[in-house]
């Protein structure tokens, strides 16, 4: 079986874990056009309740 | 292999994902507009635009056939006589599906499954809920006001009246014993009342 040759220094492995986070992206935000707070694409705007130019639900803020 | 096996199962056995789409369907049916995650309600439009075919078919044998799935004789008749007549003209998409974003917890996708033409609005929901507020309270504040009135009364009425009676009855020997008792426990559980009502008042309060 073929193995490791040498065991990965902790230097090592915490410089490749170090890079995890950063390499996460964050869900891209747009504007709502109805209360101009940041809200997820292709959804109802969480602040307002407002989707397309239509009221859908109650703002749980409200 | 999957070939042409359409659908998402739900991680549910065959039972469970039918008795679930069942459901969901009828209180869709019943509320016009349900709230659950992106996948159920993307299973749940098939089912639900099947159903709103039958219903714009209308005959017995359509009827039998919704019944089959649905399991609901309410549902059955509103699907057929308030939901199905007005998509006579819409070939199709008698659903919509809104995204609402993530739910805390378990950060499944939450969605808006509505019926078209039935949309519901979140301003109108909000006015609906200010009146039905309104009307609890208002239903509240009736119940409060009359006890509190009627034992005002009582309490008014019956302290002075009482007292006569007693000295009235005193100078008679003739009168029963047992119909002093009687009064004295009519008089005691008076009190009580009296004293029990302004702590539940304060405690509404």
């Amino acid at each position: 079986m073929a193995n490791p040759k040498r065991k990965i220094s902790r230097s090592k492995r915490d410089k490749r874990r170090a890079n995890w986070v950063s390499g996460i992206k964050t869900g891209s935000l747009v504007t709502c056009d109805h209360c101009g707070e940041k809200k997820l694409m292709h959804a109802v705007c969480p602040n307002c309740g407002y989707y397309k130019g239509k009221s859908v639900i109650i703002p749980d803020n409200a | 292999m999957r070939h042409n096996k359409k659908g998402n199962h739900l991680g549910r056995t065959t039972s469970h994902k039918k008795a679930l789409m069942r459901t969901m369907a009828a209180q869709l049916i019943e509320h016009k507009e349900i709230r659950t995650t992106v996948a159920k309600a993307k299973e749940l439009r098939q089912y639900v635009e099947r159903l709103i075919t039958y219903g714009k078919k209308g005959s017995g044998h359509h009827r039998r056939l919704a019944f089959r799935f649905l399991q609901n004789k309410n549902a059955v008749t509103t699907l057929f006589d308030e939901i199905a007549p007005t998509f006579e003209t819409r070939p199709g998409g008698y659903t919509r599906i809104i995204k609402l974003g993530k739910r805390k917890g378990d950060a499944a996708s939450l969605s808006l499954f509505q019926l078209v033409g039935f949309e519901k609005g979140g301003e109108a929901k909000k006015a609906k809920a200010k009146s039905d507020k309104k009307e609890k309270a208002a239903q509240k504040s009736e119940e409060k006001e009359i006890p509190e009135k009627q034992i005002k009364e009582k309490t008014v009425e019956e302290s002075p009246k009482e007292e006569p009676v007693v000295e009235e009855i005193q100078p008679i020997e003739t009168e029963t014993v047992e119909s002093e008792e009687q009064k004295n426990e009519e008089a005691k559980s008076d009190e009580i009342t009296a004293e029990e009502a302004p702590e539940e008042d304060t405690k509404d309060k």
